[in-house]
């Protein structure tokens, strides 16, 4: 298995997407810091990225990273291998390779500026939020042969993700307005990673009292150890559940 | 050594294997011969464990290999169209299986040799044309030692000279003994080759006899003449 790892890092490394990869979020995250003085400020810039850039990078790459494997897919499922080591290489190999890019590209710059609890627990949550959508990628790359339409659904997920959950939860707001729902909505945070992560940081930011009384109880729920510990439990959930879904199709498939 | 038992496969609504058994022991060559499409690869496929039949069983000396992956130790299979990750070169994809599959009594690069690959070894696969990829292939497969050999279309884009090569090596694997499973449309090449025909349609095993019995009761003396005589008056 350690083998296929190293395999599946050289491979990654020798296409230079995630090189270029690292060198933008570097030169991104120097720059925000460097345009603010105050690197707080710079911190909440970086949040954006880490948001939107960071999911949408991983899930698009890692699936085409799989369906470009294929033929190297193939050639290992004929040899004396287990067919969920195969698997589970690969994702850890995309796993590793993405989140050395992002240690580089927004860990460095970050423990070199704002190195504080917000600052570390965006490092953690970008370094969740990379293997979140390399495992979603890896699911839906394997819902169809074809690699437009998989590119294709990746896609829309990340939109379902980044966007269209967030316009739904707003629309369920406004329309149950007369109800109380705070509640409720630190459970339906949990339905989407993104979301959960950028609780989980807005809340150290301290900018929790812009967001009323739903950030009232957000404080109460995700700023305890306990809220905490159950967020970072959901977010490995968030990793477990489509790789195992996914490796369970694997070990079922025709090559 | 392998028995396959009833296993069938269907792609869609397309039945590709239809209840088929077959028993292979060792030290034999056995043809797979069939018509376009008549489920052979599905069937070295299933073997080889890269195909999951829906029903019916696949014992490897005598283990079952379902959920078992250790068997292929044992089996060198040469693909019908090899494909190999694109950027890679020739040395380094044989490296990395030398890497990845251990052989404790080294390798046989005998083949490496007698097509000269080793001048090529820093070809990317992508550049490769279709003969040197088999030739390739074939390397793989006879790469490490193994007590089964699988040959899907083994000299279709060979040169003449290197697909004399193969098939001298293959006759040498046969006479140590070694299990060949062989599927080929080009008959003449495998008349001197096979012990065993096993003739297959739509999925369905039709016959499975030894080269002899299969001269007596068509009465030709090669294996293509008799072929077409099967396909021609369906003799079975």
């Amino acid at each position: 298995m350690k083998k296929i790892i190293k395999y599946v890092i050289t491979d990654i490394l020798r296409n230079r997407i995630v090189l270029a990869y690292t060198a933008c979020l570097l030169a991104i995250s120097f720059s925000v810091f460097s345009l603010e003085d105050n690197s707080t400020k710079g911190l909440l810039s970086l949040l954006n990225i880490i948001l939107i850039i960071v999911p949408l990078i991983s899930i698009i790459f890692s699936a085409i990273y799989i369906y470009n494997s294929a033929e190297f897919i193939e050639l290992l499922v004929s040899q004396p291998l287990k067919r969920k080591a195969i698997w589970i290489s690969l994702f850890i190999g995309l796993s590793t390779s993405l989140s050395i890019a992002f240690l580089i590209g927004i860990g460095l710059p970050v423990c070199i500026y704002e190195f504080s609890v917000t600052g570390i627990m965006m490092i953690v949550i970008g370094l969740f939020l990379t293997i979140v959508f390399i495992g979603i990628a890896m699911l839906a790359a394997l819902q169809t042969r074809d690699k437009a339409k998989g590119i294709g659904i990746t896609i829309l997920l990340w939109l379902y993700f980044s966007l269209l959950f967030d316009g739904l939860v707003l629309f369920l707001l406004f329309q149950f307005a007369d109800y109380p729902l705070e509640k409720m909505m630190v459970g339906i945070s949990a339905l989407n990673p993104i979301d959960l992560g950028r609780i989980l940081i807005l809340l150290k930011m301290d900018v929790s009292a812009l967001m009323g009384y739903t950030g009232a109880i957000f404080k109460n729920f995700f700023g305890t150890t306990a809220g905490m510990s159950v967020s970072f439990v959901i977010l490995l959930l968030w990793i477990y559940i489509p790789v195992q879904i996914s490796l369970r199709k694997f070990n079922k498939m025709d090559l | 050594m392998i028995v396959i038992e009833n296993i069938s496969k269907q792609f869609g609504k397309l039945k590709v294997l239809d209840n088929v058994s077959v028993t292979c022991d060792v030290s034999k060559c056995i043809a797979l011969i069939g018509p376009n499409g008549s489920g052979k690869t599905t069937l070295i496929k299933s073997v080889l464990g890269m195909v999951v039949p829906d029903s019916g069983n696949i014992i490897f000396n005598r283990k079952n290999i379902q959920n078992d992956w250790q068997y292929r130790e044992q089996i060198g299979y040469m693909p019908q169209i090899g494909r190999y990750p694109d950027n890679m070169t020739i040395g380094q994809v044989i490296d990395m299986m030398k890497d990845i599959r251990h052989n404790s009594s080294g390798f046989d690069e005998s083949l490496i040799e007698a097509f000269s690959l080793k001048e090529m070894y820093n070809k990317r696969m992508r550049t490769l044309s279709g003969g040197t990829r088999q030739k390739v292939s074939a390397s793989l497969a006879f790469l490490f030692d193994p007590k089964v050999l699988i040959l899907d279309e083994p000299t279709a884009g060979l040169d003449p000279v290197s697909s004399e090569i193969l098939k001298e090596k293959i006759f040498t694997e046969i006479n140590k003994g070694k299990l060949v499973l062989i599927t080929s449309h080009i008959l003449s090449e495998l008349d001197d080759l096979v012990s065993e025909v096993v003739y297959m349609q739509d999925g369905k095993l039709l016959f499975h006899k030894s080269i002899e019995l299969l001269h007596k009761d068509t009465g030709e003396n090669k294996l293509s003449k008799a072929i077409a005589r099967v396909m021609t008056n369906s003799i079975v």
